[in-house]
């Protein structure tokens, strides 16, 4: 069983991945709407990247408002 | 027709299969031209039918297959109308977009959807009217309607229900939420996974396989295991205009087009 601490690092390793940041760049408490510009395809991209990733349904009205990636891993942990 | 070029898709006939390839910004919405470009196809689709085994429908645009019903221009359109005339028109609407959901349903030869990216509302009920959907790993598939008080409008509910179990069907419609291609292949919406950016190979590679079967069989078991659910798709549209006609659509509708969020398809 992954600690949050692990889940909220393997987000921002995929985040880095995904958009193609260098590694280390993202910080937990970063907004990604605010840091990576993203728009709403892009959102579902990275959705279906965490589900693929973790091995899980993390249905969109659980991440609804959810800006944040420490609130995401959070998210993320409760369906591990 | 053997091929076509229009503003929204395109297709071409080579070796007994089509390829209609959907090609409209931003996100391969269905509204009237991409309609009236369908109906072209399901024409052309007829005439080419007795040399025809496969026909794969697939997309140009990045990161989406179709985001369903062009709704910015169905409220531009409805918006400043009478109540009598955006009914008759959004039937109009519906009726054509069946007709050609239907041919596409019960055509003789054997229909592909090679899906990536988003696949919402319409475009999920296109690629349902397909025999075999073939889902890259990233596809995310989704009927957000209820969220503007309506149901899926383009035959999505008797086609799920055809397919799948029902309390899928019920989950997918009762939270509006997106499910990705894995869950879609277990629950059976899904006929193939392919991984990313490989969609479009595996759809041809499965066409060039269907091809080999005598077309007299395989015409004749579509038939027998996928009828077309007639009643229940005229009774989807009865009950659609009826929702439609309620004025908090119109408010819905509104607010969607307005919301520029990053997910404007939750209420």
């Amino acid at each position: 069983m992954r600690t949050l601490e692990q889940t909220t690092q393997e987000v921002l390793d995929l985040a880095a991945k995904h958009f193609q940041l260098p590694a280390g760049s993202l910080e937990p408490a970063d907004d990604f709407f605010k840091k990576l510009g993203i728009d709403s395809l892009q959102t579902l991209e990275m959705l279906s990247r965490i589900e693929n990733h973790f091995g899980i349904e993390l249905p969109d009205y659980e991440v609804q408002g959810v800006s944040d990636f420490k609130t995401l891993a959070e998210r993320i942990q409760s369906r591990l | 027709m053997k091929s076509f070029s229009g503003k929204t898709l395109r297709w071409e006939w080579r070796e007994s299969v089509i390829e209609l390839t959907l090609d409209h910004e931003p996100a391969n919405e269905i509204g009237t031209a991409m309609l009236a470009e369908l109906e072209k196809f399901a024409a052309a689709s007829t005439t080419l039918t007795p040399e025809t085994s496969v026909c794969i429908i697939a997309s140009a645009r990045k990161s989406v297959f179709s985001a369903g019903a062009d709704l910015r221009e169905l409220y531009r359109g409805a918006a400043p109308l009478p109540e009598k005339e955006r009914l008759a028109g959004i039937r109009n609407f519906l009726e054509r977009i069946h007709a050609v959901l239907n041919a596409i349903d019960a055509a003789p030869f054997v229909t592909i959807a090679a899906v990536h990216g988003v696949c919402f509302g319409g475009g999920l009920e296109l690629a349902l009217a397909c025999d075999i959907i073939i889902a890259d790993k990233m596809a995310r598939f989704a009927f957000p309607e209820l969220r503007l008080g309506l149901i899926p409008g383009f035959g999505g509910i008797p086609r799920l229900k055809r397919d799948l179990g029902n309390a899928f069907v019920r989950d997918l419609l009762f939270t509006g939420r997106t499910v990705n291609a894995t869950r879609a292949q277990a629950v059976g919406l899904v006929a193939q996974l392919a991984g990313e950016g490989e969609v479009l190979r595996i759809a041809r590679t499965t066409a060039a396989q269907i091809t080999k079967f005598d077309a007299v069989t395989r015409a004749a078991a579509k038939k027998f295991i996928k009828p077309v659910p007639h009643e229940e798709l005229r009774r989807e549209v009865d009950l659609f205009c009826e929702l439609f006609a309620r004025p908090a659509v119109l408010a819905a509708l509104k607010k969607f087009v307005e919301d520029s969020g990053p997910m404007p398809y939750l209420p």
